[in-house]
C-alpha cells in the first residue's frame, strides 16, 4: 500500500509542477504590460493549443455517438419561443444548432457545414476524423514534437491514404446494370445509419429512382419533397409528376386531361393603376358605381385575355380574387392562386411554360402542358397532382410518418441519400463500406510510416491510429467489443485484396462485398481531405486573441 | 507626479485634473513604451516565415478569423496601448506601400526596441541611439542595393514571377494549391499591367469570393462578375456580343419629384389612364430595343409587367445592380450610365463579348459573368472555398501575391529571402560599426544584432536551433563571401537561397528596414506619457 503511494505522489508532483510554472509566467507577463483593451484576452502557446484541442475534442465526443448504423440520436431544443424540439442524428444539423464559444470548435462546425454543402453526407465522419487527428496530435505535442512536423506528416499521410483508396476503387460506369446496383448499395448504406433504416430497401429504391430521373444533373431542386403527417414511413412514395400543395377553386373542374397550363405572375385583384399619385375623386354615389363597373370590366377583360390563350388551367403566384375566380369557373378553367414562388418556378420548369405577366399576345406566350391534372388525397389533405409532364426530370417524393419530428428527420436522411447518389452519378467511383476504407488507408499509411525517416513518421503513425478510431467508434456505438473486432479486422486486412469490414448487424467481421455495403468515393475523399485540412488549421494556431465582446444595450 | 509649489506652498495646477492623471517620465516612460512595443512584436514573432504559426482572432461579435498575416492580426487585435497602436500603424503602412512583409517589419521594430532597452540601461542617451540606428539603417539599405540582383521575366515567360508569388503564398494556409493561385495572381497583374510605364493599377483587379466549392476552383475571369441573376428565370442565360444598356432609371411608371395628384372622376379618365400606363411600359422597352441593346442592366427594380414585356421582347435584363458594380461595368464595357430612357443612344451602349449566367453547387446560387469586354483590362479573381474564413484568408493571401508581382514589375531588383539579406546586412553593419569614433558605434552594433533577430525567428519557427543555425549560416556567408545563404526553413537540404528560389523584392526589404527604424526612433524620442488614469 505504501509503495503504491510512493508511486503516485511523484507522478502527481510531476504533473503539477509545470502547471504552476505556467500560471506564474502568465501572471508575470500580465503585470508588465497591458496592450489590449480591458475585456480582451489573449492566450499563448501551450495554453492556446490546449484550449483549441479541448474544444475540438469536446465537439468530437459530442457527435461521436451518432456515428454508424447503430448510432444514437440527439434531442435539440431551441432557445426560441416554443422550445421547438428536433430529434436527429445528422452531424451537420446537430452542430449547426449548437452555440459555441470555442474558436477551434467553430472550425469543426464549419467543416461539417461545408461537407454538407459539397457532398451532403459524411458530416459526422468528417468531424470525428478531425477530432481523432487532433487527439493524436495532442499526444505528439506532449511528446515535444513541433506542430509543423505533425502537419507535414499528416499531409504526407493523407496523400498516401488517398492514393490507397484510388487503387482499390471500383468503377462501374460502363455497366449500367451494375452501376445501378452500386447506387442501391450506397443508398442502403447511407440510409442504414438514419431513421429510415427500417425501410431502407423501400427508400433506397425511391432515392435511386429519383436520382436516376435527373440524368446526371446535380440540381436537387427538381426533386420536391412533401411531408404529410399520418400513415407510416412505408407509405411514402415517389411520384413521377409534380404535386402542388394547393386546393382547387370552388366549382372548378377537379380533373383535366391534356391540360394547357398558363403560369403567371400577375395581380388578379382589382388591377391597380400604377401611375404615381393617381386617385379616385368623385362627387356622387352613382359615379362610384360607374368606376367600380369600369374596374370590373377591366378585370373581366384581363380574364378574357387570359382565356384567349386557349388554356384550361391557370396558375398564378399572387392572389386571385373571388370575382375572377368565378369567371374562370364559369369558363371551366382550373385556377390556382397563391402558389409560392418556388412552386411556380418549378412548375414552369416542369411543364415547359413561361411565367407570364402580360397577356396581349396569346400566340407568342409559351404554354405548359401536361397529360392529367387531378386532385388527389394524401391523408386528409387535398393536393393537386400534375402528371405526364413534359420534362421527365422532376419528380416528387411524398413522405408520410407518425409525427413532424419523424418527418423532418426522414427528410434530412433522404436529402443526404439523394445528395450522395447525385454526386455518385457524376463521379462513379465506389468503395466498400463498414470501416473497410479506413482499414485500407490505415494499412498503407502504416507502411509509409515505416519507410519514412525522421520525426514525421510519428505523425504518420498517429494518422493511421486516427483512421482506425473510426471503425472502433462504429463498433463501440453498436455495443460490440471494439478492441476484439478491430484487431480481427486488422489481421484480415493483412492479406492482399481483402474485403473485410465490420458487420454491425451480426456483430462480427464480414465480407463487405457480399453484404453489399458500399460508399461513394467522393464522400470518403472529401471526409479525408477536409478533416486533415481542419486539423491542420487548428494545429497551426499558437495564439488566441479574443476581442472584448461588443456591449449590447439592454432593450428592457 | 512632480508638483510645483508657489511661495505659499500651494501647488500649481498645470494640467487639467492633474491628480487624476498618471504620468510617466524619462527613462521610465521609455522603458514602458519599449515593453509595449516588444509585446506586440512578440505576438507576431511566431507567425514569421513559411512555418509560422497562425493566430485565432475572435471579433467582438464572436466571428473567428484564422490568419498569419501580420497586418490582419494587428488590425483585429483590439489594441488599447498608444505605443502598440503605433506598431499597428507601422504594419499597416507596410501593407499599403508594399503589401507584403507586414510581419517582418514588426518583428524588426521589436528587435530594435529590445536592443535599445539594453543601451538605455547602459546610460546611452536615447537620441544618440536614434542617431546610431539612423546611420545603421542607411548602411543596411545601401548594402541591400549592393547585393540585389536583377530579375528577368517577360510577358511570355511568367514562370519566374509565379515562383516569387509562390514564395509569398507558401507561408499562408492556402499553400496547398499555391501554384494555381500564384499563376492566377501573376496573370491578373500582367493583364492590367502597363509594362512600358512599369505601372500596375491594382484597382482594376477585383477580388471576389463566394462560399462553396473547392479552393482549386478559384478562377481568373477576364471581365466582371455581378452577384445577380437575370430578372426573369426564363431569359436566355448566355448572350454573345452583348450590347449593354446601363440604366439608372427604373422600369416603372415615372414618379415626378413634385407633388401631384391625378384625379379620376369619370370612367373615361380611368380607362385612358390605364391605356397610358400600358403605353409607358411599351415605350420603355421599345426605346431599349430601338437603340439596339441586347442586355439591360438596371440599378432599380422592374415592375412585374415590365419584366414580362422585356422577356417577351427577348431583351434579357438584370435588376438591382449596385452602384459600384454599375460603374465598373460601365468602365469595363466602355458604356455610359444612362439616367433617362430618352437619352439612350447607340453610342452609349457598352459592349462585351460574352455575358453568361453561371450557377454553383447544390445550392442555387447564380452569378453573372461579363467577359471579353471592350476595355478588357479589368479582371476579376473569383475565389471559391470551403467557408468564409478560408475565403477571407485566401483574399488576403492573394492580395499579398498581387502586391509582390506588382512590385517586381515596378522594380525588378530582388534580394534573396530566408533571412539571407538580413544576415548579410548585419555583417555589413557590424563591420561598419567599428569605424564610428563616437557613442553611436554602440547603437550601430545593436542594429546589427537586431537584424539577426529576423533569421533567428525564422529558424525558431521552423523548429531549428536558432543560435546554432544562425551562427553557422553567418560564418558560411563570411567565409564564402556569398550573401545568398539563409535559413533552410523547409528542410530542403541546402542553405543557398538562390537554389531554393526564395527571394523578395528589394523595395520591400528596404521599406521594412526604413519603416522599422523610423518608428523605433519615434518611440525612443518620447520621454513623457500623460494618460488619464482609469475611471
Amino acid at each position: 500500500m505504501e509503495q503504491l503511494f510512493a508511486l503516485v505522489l511523484p507522478e502527481n508532483g510531476f504533473i503539477w509542477a509545470p502547471k504552476l510554472q505556467l500560471l506564474s509566467t502568465t501572471l508575470y507577463s500580465m503585470a508588465i504590460e497591458k496592450i489590449l483593451k480591458d475585456d480582451a484576452s489573449e492566450e499563448k502557446g501551450e495554453r492556446a493549443r490546449m484550449a483549441s484541442f479541448v474544444g475540438a475534442i469536446a465537439i468530437t465526443d459530442l457527435v461521436k455517438t451518432t456515428l454508424g448504423p447503430k448510432g444514437m440520436d440527439k434531442i435539440l431544443q431551441s432557445t426560441g419561443r416554443g422550445h421547438e424540439v428536433t430529434v436527429t442524428n445528422d452531424g451537420a444539423t446537430i452542430l449547426k444548432s449548437l452555440h459555441i464559444d470555442n474558436p477551434a470548435a467553430k472550425v469543426l462546425i464549419d467543416i461539417s457545414k461545408v461537407q454538407d454543402d459539397e457532398v451532403g453526407d459524411g458530416t459526422t465522419s468528417v468531424v470525428v476524423l478531425a477530432g481523432e487527428l487532433l487527439r493524436e496530435a495532442e499526444k505528439l505535442v506532449a511528446a515535444k514534437i513541433h506542430p509543423m512536423t505533425i502537419i507535414s506528416g499528416y499531409r504526407m499521410a493523407s496523400e498516401c491514404a488517398r492514393n490507397a483508396l484510388l487503387q482499390r476503387v471500383v468503377d462501374n460506369k460502363e455497366n449500367a446494370e451494375k452501376f445501378k446496383s452500386d447506387l442501391m448499395k450506397i443508398a442502403r448504406t447511407t440510409l442504414s445509419s438514419k431513421i429510415l433504416s427500417q425501410d431502407k430497401e423501400h427508400f433506397a429504391q425511391l432515392a435511386v429512382d429519383a436520382v436516376m430521373r435527373l440524368k446526371g444533373s446535380t440540381n436537387l431542386e427538381a426533386i420536391q419533397i412533401i411531408k404529410k403527417p399520418g400513415g407510416s414511413l412505408k407509405d411514402s412514395f415517389l411520384d413521377e409528376g409534380f404535386i402542388l400543395d394547393k386546393k382547387i377553386g370552388l366549382g372548378q373542374p377537379k380533373r383535366i386531361e391534356n391540360a394547357k397550363i398558363l403560369v403567371a405572375n400577375t395581380a388578379m385583384d382589382t388591377d391597380k393603376v400604377k401611375i404615381y399619385g393617381a386617385r379616385v375623386r368623385v362627387d356622387s354615389m352613382s359615379k362610384v358605381a360607374e368606376i367600380e363597373g369600369a374596374e370590373k370590366e377591366k378585370m373581366r377583360e384581363k380574364v378574357k385575355k387570359i382565356m384567349a390563350h386557349g388554356i384550361n388551367c391557370f396558375v398564378n403566384r399572387q392572389l386571385i380574387y373571388n370575382f375572377p375566380e368565378e369567371l374562370f369557373a364559369d369558363a371551366g378553367i382550373l385556377a390556382i392562386e397563391h402558389a409560392d414562388f418556388d412552386g411556380i418556378e418549378r412548375l414552369a420548369l416542369v411543364t415547359g411554360g413561361e411565367i407570364a405577366s402580360t397577356f396581349d399576345n396569346p400566340e407568342s406566350v409559351k404554354l405548359g402542358h401536361c397529360k392529367l391534372i387531378e386532385e388527389i388525397m394524401i391523408g386528409e389533405d387535398k393536393l393537386i397532382h400534375f402528371s405526364g409532364v413534359e420534362m421527365g426530370q422532376a419528380c416528387t417524393v411524398v413522405l408520410r410518418g407518425a409525427s413532424h419530428h419523424v418527418l423532418d428527420e426522414a427528410e434530412r436522411s433522404l436529402h443526404d441519400a439523394l445528395c450522395v447518389l447525385s454526386q455518385t452519378v457524376n463521379d462513379t467511383r465506389v468503395l466498400l463500406g463498414g470501416g473497410w476504407p479506413e482499414m485500407v488507408m490505415a494499412k498503407e499509411v502504416d507502411e509509409l510510416a515505416r519507410k519514412t525517416p525522421g520525426k514525421k513518421s510519428h505523425a504518420i503513425e498517429a494518422f493511421s491510429r486516427a483512421l482506425v478510431a473510426i471503425p472502433t467508434i462504429i463498433a463501440d456505438n453498436a455495443g460490440l467489443d471494439s478492441a476484439d473486432l478491430v484487431a480481427q479486422l486488422r489481421a484480415e486486412h493483412h492479406k492482399e485484396g481483402c474485403n473485410a469490414g465490420i458487420d454491425v448487424i451480426s456483430g462480427s467481421v464480414g465480407d463487405m462485398a457480399e453484404l453489399g455495403i458500399s460508399e461513394s468515393f467522393k464522400v470518403k475523399q472529401a471526409v479525408l481531405l477536409s478533416a486533415t485540412e481542419a486539423a491542420e488549421m487548428i494545429l497551426r494556431v499558437d495564439e488566441i486573441i479574443t476581442c472584448a465582446p461588443r456591449k449590447r444595450e439592454d432593450r428592457m | 507626479m512632480a508638483l510645483a509649489f508657489d511661495e505659499y506652498g500651494r501647488p500649481f495646477i498645470i494640467l487639467k485634473e492633474q491628480d487624476q492623471k498618471t504620468r510617466l517620465r524619462g527613462i521610465d516612460a521609455q522603458k514602458a513604451n519599449i515593453s509595449a512595443g516588444k509585446a506586440v512584436a512578440r505576438i507576431l514573432r511566431t507567425s514569421l516565415g513559411p512555418k509560422g504559426m497562425d493566430k485565432i482572432l475572435q471579433s467582438p461579435d464572436g466571428d473567428v478569423t484564422i490568419t498569419n498575416d501580420g497586418a490582419t492580426i494587428l488590425e483585429q487585435m483590439d489594441v488599447d496601448n498608444q505605443i502598440a497602436k503605433l506598431m499597428v500603424e507601422l504594419s499597416r503602412s507596410q501593407d499599403y506601400e508594399i503589401g507584403d512583409g507586414t510581419t517582418g517589419v514588426v518583428v524588426m521594430a521589436g528587435a530594435l526596441l529590445e536592443q535599445a532597452e539594453r543601451l538605455l540601461e547602459r546610460g546611452i542617451h536615447p537620441i544618440r541611439i536614434a542617431e546610431g540606428y539612423e546611420m545603421a539603417s542607411r548602411i543596411a539599405v545601401e548594402h541591400l542595393e549592393h547585393i540585389s540582383q536583377k530579375f528577368d521575366f517577360g510577358a511570355s515567360n511568367i514562370e519566374p514571377l509565379v515562383q516569387t508569388c509562390m514564395t509569398t503564398l507558401s507561408s499562408k494556409i492556402v499553400n496547398r494549391c499555391k501554384h494555381h493561385l500564384a499563376e492566377i495572381s501573376v496573370k491578373a497583374v500582367l493583364s492590367v499591367a502597363d509594362l512600358e510605364r512599369k505601372d500596375v493599377n491594382l484597382d482594376m483587379i477585383k477580388v471576389e469570393g463566394k462560399v462553396g466549392g473547392k479552393l482549386e476552383d478559384t478562377e481568373l475571369i477576364y471581365g466582371i462578375t455581378v452577384d445577380k441573376d437575370m430578372s426573369h428565370p426564363q431569359m436566355p442565360k448566355q448572350i454573345e456580343d452583348a450590347k449593354i444598356a446601363i440604366l439608372t432609371c427604373p422600369f416603372e411608371p415615372p414618379k415626378p419629384k413634385t407633388k401631384h395628384k391625378v384625379d379620376i372622376d369619370t370612367v373615361e379618365k380611368f380607362q385612358t389612364l390605364r391605356l397610358q400606363e400600358q403605353k409607358y411600359f411599351d415605350d420603355m422597352v421599345q426605346k431599349c430595343k430601338d437603340v439596339g441593346a441586347t442586355l439591360v442592366i438596371c440599378q432599380w427594380g422592374f415592375d412585374d409587367e415590365a419584366n414580362h414585356l422585356l422577356m417577351h421582347r427577348n431583351l434579357p435584363a438584370v435588376r438591382w445592380v449596385g452602384g459600384v458594380e454599375l460603374e465598373l461595368i460601365a468602365i469595363a464595357t466602355g458604356g455610359r450610365i444612362v439616367p433617362r430612357f430618352q437619352e439612350l443612344t447607340p453610342e452609349k451602349l457598352g459592349r462585351a463579348g460574352l455575358v453568361r449566367e453561371k450557377s454553383f453547387g447544390t445550392t442555387k446560387d447564380k452569378m453573372l459573368y461579363i467577359e471579353h469586354c471592350a476595355n478588357s483590362r479589368a479582371v476579376t479573381i473569383f475565389i471559391r472555398g470551403g467557408n468564409k474564413m478560408m475565403i477571407e484568408e485566401t483574399k488576403r493571401s492573394i492580395h499579398d501575391a498581387l502586391c509582390v508581382a506588382r512590385n517586381l514589375i515596378r522594380n525588378n531588383s530582388i534580394v534573396y529571402g530566408g533571412g539571407s539579406a538580413e544576415i548579410s546586412c548585419s555583417i555589413a553593419v557590424e563591420a561598419a560599426a567599428d569605424k564610428y569614433p563616437v557613442v553611436e558605434q554602440y547603437a550601430v552594433r545593436a542594429f546589427a544584432d537586431a537584424l539577426d533577430s529576423v533569421p533567428m525567428a525564422l529558424a525558431e519557427n521552423s523548429g531549428l536551433q536558432p543560435i546554432e543555425t544562425l551562427s553557422a549560416v553567418k560564418s558560411q556567408q563570411i567565409k564564402e563571401n556569398n550573401p545568398h545563404y539563409g535559413i533552410d526553413c523547409n528542410d530542403v537540404g541546402t542553405n543557398d537561397m538562390r537554389e531554393q528560389d526564395v527571394f523578395e523584392t528589394l523595395i520591400g526589404k528596404q521599406q521594412q528596414i526604413l519603416l522599422a527604424t523610423q518608428v523605433v526612433k519615434m518611440i525612443l524620442k518620447i520621454d513623457d506619457v500623460i494618460s488619464p488614469s482609469d475611471y
